[in-house]
């Protein structure tokens, strides 16, 4: 059984992510990753502001934090000092969706051979439980006390939907860690990702639907089921862009 | 008069919420009080301590350095703060969840409460913090134990005010102890 | 008879905030000031105001000068990383002399740092923080009573001078919960404010808010301006509470938690016949200079207690002016000095400065 050894790019060490996150299956699938392409001398992680914040603590490879939604620009920096680098971005909804939408767009736009994996769990883990753009609509949070309500708080983002559209992004696939059967394409979708970066072909961004079972109030199971039932109703799972990229 | 308080243990344990009667009973007696929780990466770990001083005056810092009763409820909690406790103070330990050997050792004035187990009983591991209050406030006299009923009232949650009779009933234990 | 209610730092201010008569919040999740942008999610629209949580902490600062410029009380809150993205707004708001409210609920830093609490930021509060010649009026409360009294006066202060107002708290404020009295009914200051842009309705010229003049005689006069109305804000807004400095061994400044923790400093150390005085600035802009200055005459060595690495020192040094010693100290990193270190600190400098 090959595939329950300890990742080499995962350090072997105790997450502090709450029980049933998807943070910590999402840490482990992108060391898999990285080691089955056999790239752990020259990839470049950029952590991100959120429960993730120091997540390189548990990766093995090297990584730099970056300001709460400026990862794909500290990317850049680092990507085009060492273009023969595989660079990569570990973002969350907030990060991402909110405070650094301005970053991920242009990054984007500028086909930055990036890769960005985008943890969507609908809501702010770290800073307990607000409302996130990627919040359902009537999904409770502490700052939309009586459920998301669209005439007061607006929609929630679709940015796989959005950055398809952007000429930069060359793959862009959405995809879900809430069983084992998500997580092995969700695994097919971040290895493709980063062979598109490696040929050089332009951005490319995985968007993981997550749970949160701490602040969305569930068990770790029925968070599962919330993903299956809620998160993936709003956000079709599938690919947006690149399906045909032969890497 | 002037209590300084620490109480310690878990998550879960109603760490927090008991400062809050505490703090809350004050208030109601006319007393000043502050009441300032663990936050942050702290919590995650799962310990959770409070730091509750009530007093005739004007508090100074809210942060207690050196508490005249610690109110422990697991064995890291004491480890943690047991030497700060002041020499006139005293330290209300749960039997059970400290352990009677760290009890035993400790060099401070002790009391060793079954809280947690009697509270078991009781029905709800919640009653284990009014058992110790109703301890701290045979010791101390701090305020009425009248006024705890009236501090339940305003802390507990309107669906939690049934059980407020069984609250008091932990805290009468607590003060026979 | 108001009643005393036993609140978190966070919610007095967000407390404050709706009974001073704002009704518009704009905000962004940071901790430690998360208790406030939640209360204000809830109480605000029950208020009949407007809540939004913004995309960033550079958005929420610029709706507050788009509302506030529209003639409305406005205000954000953040937490030291937040309030650096808002300096730019909070220049342009300097700038176009639009009447604001922001609050910092501090943390530690620099970068990410931490989330306990900290003091870390007194000089970009009080030195600028973003571009250019400006002011803000900074007030530094130290209990919940303080948290809540001067974010109502810093709407008035805002009102009455066109500033932008700072109250400037740290973690540890914000999450403790306090003894608060509430006044029944605040009267909020009212001035009309014709400059606003409210749509002239046809009635009136039109109106622009701007910070930009491409002419430098016309931007001269502007900073000519400001630079007058900071002259009389720091005539006539100066705060700071005094308490046994008169003979005193030793005089510490300090503000916030800090001098909080110096409070008990106080009585520790009496009870080894050291006299302790305290300067509290309440305003750390307007700085208490006179009063600061005027500590020489009272004592033979100052001290400025901060959770800091030494910021509010530099300004008790310019304003002691070389007439007496002034030492410094601090902890960093979220970890506060204790009782014990403090008076260990003051004995050592004592022994050192007087003979
Ligand atoms: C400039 C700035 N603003 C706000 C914060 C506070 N903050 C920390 S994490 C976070 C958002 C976390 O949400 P998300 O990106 O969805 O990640 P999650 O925690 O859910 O994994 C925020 C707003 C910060 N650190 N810096
Ligand atoms: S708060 Fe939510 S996102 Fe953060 S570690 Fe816990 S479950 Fe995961």
């Amino acid at each position: 059984m090959p595939k329950r050894l300890h990742p080499k790019s995962l350090e072997n060490t105790i997450m502090h992510y709450c029980p049933g996150c998807s943070h910590g299956i999402a840490h482990r699938v992108i060391a898999e990753v990285i080691d089955e392409l056999g790239i752990e001398g020259k990839i470049v992680g950029i952590a991100s502001v959120g429960c993730s914040y120091n997540n390189y603590l548990y990766f093995k490879f090297d990584m730099q934090q970056a300001a709460h939604g400026r990862a794909p620009a500290v990317a850049t920096g680092v990507k085009r000092v060492h273009p023969e680098n595989v660079v990569f971005t570990y973002q969350g909804d907030g990060d991402l969706a909110a405070i650094g939408t301005a970053e991920i767009i242009h990054a984007a736009a500028r086909g930055e051979k990036i890769t960005t994996i985008f943890i969507n769990n609908a809501i702010y883990g770290m800073t307990s439980g607000q409302m996130a753009p990627t919040t359902l609509i009537g999904q409770v949070t502490t700052t939309s006390p009586l459920g998301r309500d669209t005439s007061l708080q607006g929609f929630p983002l679709k940015m796989s939907e959005i950055l398809s559209q952007i000429d930069g992004a060359v793959f862009v696939e959405r995809v879900s860690m809430h069983d084992v059967k998500h997580i092995l394409s969700a695994k097919r979708a971040i290895k493709k990702a980063f062979k598109v970066q490696m040929a050089g072909l332009g951005f490319s961004i995985v968007e993981v639907l997550s749970t949160c079972p701490t602040n969305w109030r569930l068990s770790p199971v029925d968070s599962a089921k919330w993903v299956e039932d809620n998160m993936m109703e709003y956000y079709k799972l599938g690919n947006y862009k690149g399906a045909e990229l032969e890497v | 008069m002037n209590y300084e308080i620490i109480i310690a243990g878990f998550g879960g344990q109603g760490i927090l919420s008991a400062g809050r009667i505490i703090s809350v009973s004050a208030i109601l007696e006319g007393k000043n009080t502050t009441w300032f929780p663990s936050y942050g990466p702290e919590m995650r770990g799962g310990t959770a301590n409070c730091h509750v001083i009530v007093s005739d005056g004007e508090i100074g810092s809210p942060i207690i350095n050196n508490p005249d009763v610690l109110i422990c409820m697991t064995k890291p909690a004491i480890d943690k703060f047991e030497s700060y406790v002041k020499n006139t103070g005293f330290i209300l330990a749960d039997m059970s969840l400290v352990g009677e050997d760290k009890i035993k050792s400790s060099k401070k004035q002790i009391f060793s409460i079954d809280a947690a187990k009697k509270a078991g009983e009781m029905g709800h591991k919640a009653y284990a913090m009014l058992i110790m209050i109703g301890k701290l406030i045979k010791e101390t006299k701090i305020f009425k134990p009248e006024t705890v009923e009236k501090a339940l009232y305003e802390v507990l949650k309107p669906e939690l005010h049934r059980l407020i009779p069984d609250d008091m009933a932990a805290l009468a234990m607590g003060m026979e102890m | 008879m108001p009643k005393k209610v036993l609140i978190k730092g966070n919610e007095a201010i967000g407390e404050a905030i709706i009974r001073a008569g704002c009704r518009h919040y704009f905000g962004y999740p940071i901790t430690p000031q998360n208790e406030l942008t939640n209360y204000m999610s809830k109480y605000m629209p029950e208020a009949g105001g407007v809540f939004i949580q913004a995309e960033s902490e550079i958005a929420a600062i610029n709706m507050v000068y788009g509302a506030a410029g529209a003639g409305a009380r406005a205000i954000t809150s953040s937490s030291s990383p937040g309030i650096s993205l808002k300096q730019e707004g909070i220049s342009y708001i300097a700038g176009a002399e639009v009447p604001a409210v922001v609050v910092n609920v501090m943390r530690c830093g620099p970068g990410l740092g931490g989330i306990m609490p900290g003091q870390s930021d007194y000089f970009q509060a009080v030195k600028g923080g973003g571009h250019g010649d400006y002011r803000n009026i900074v007030l530094a409360p130290n209990n919940g009573q303080e948290l809540y009294e001067l974010t109502v006066k810093a709407f008035d202060l805002a009102d009455k001078y066109r500033v932008l107002v700072m109250v400037m708290a740290d973690g540890a404020l914000g999450q403790m919960m306090e003894n608060v009295e509430f006044k029944d009914k605040e009267t909020p200051y009212k001035i009309d404010k014709p400059w606003a842009t409210t749509g002239s309705g046809m009635k009136r010229k039109k109106n622009y808010i701007t910070s930009v003049y491409i002419n430098p005689d016309e931007l001269e006069a502007v900073n000519i301006r400001l630079q007058a109305k900071y002259k009389e804000i720091e005539k006539e807004e100066v705060l700071f509470e005094e308490t046994d400095c008169e003979g005193a061994d030793i005089i510490i400044c300090a503000y916030g938690l800090a001098a909080r923790i110096t409070r008990n400093v106080m009585k520790l150390a009496a009870e080894e016949s050291i006299k302790v005085g305290l300067l509290r600035p309440i305003t750390l802009w307007p700085f208490p200079k006179d009063a600061v200055g005027s500590l020489a005459d009272k004592t033979d060595v100052i001290m400025s207690v901060e959770l800091s690495a030494g910021q509010m020192v530099e300004d008790v040094r310019l304003a002691v002016n070389g007439k007496k010693p002034v030492h410094f100290y601090g902890r960093t990193g979220g970890n506060l000095p204790t009782q014990k270190e403090i008076l260990n600190e003051i004995k050592r400098v004592l022994e050192k400065e007087v003979k």
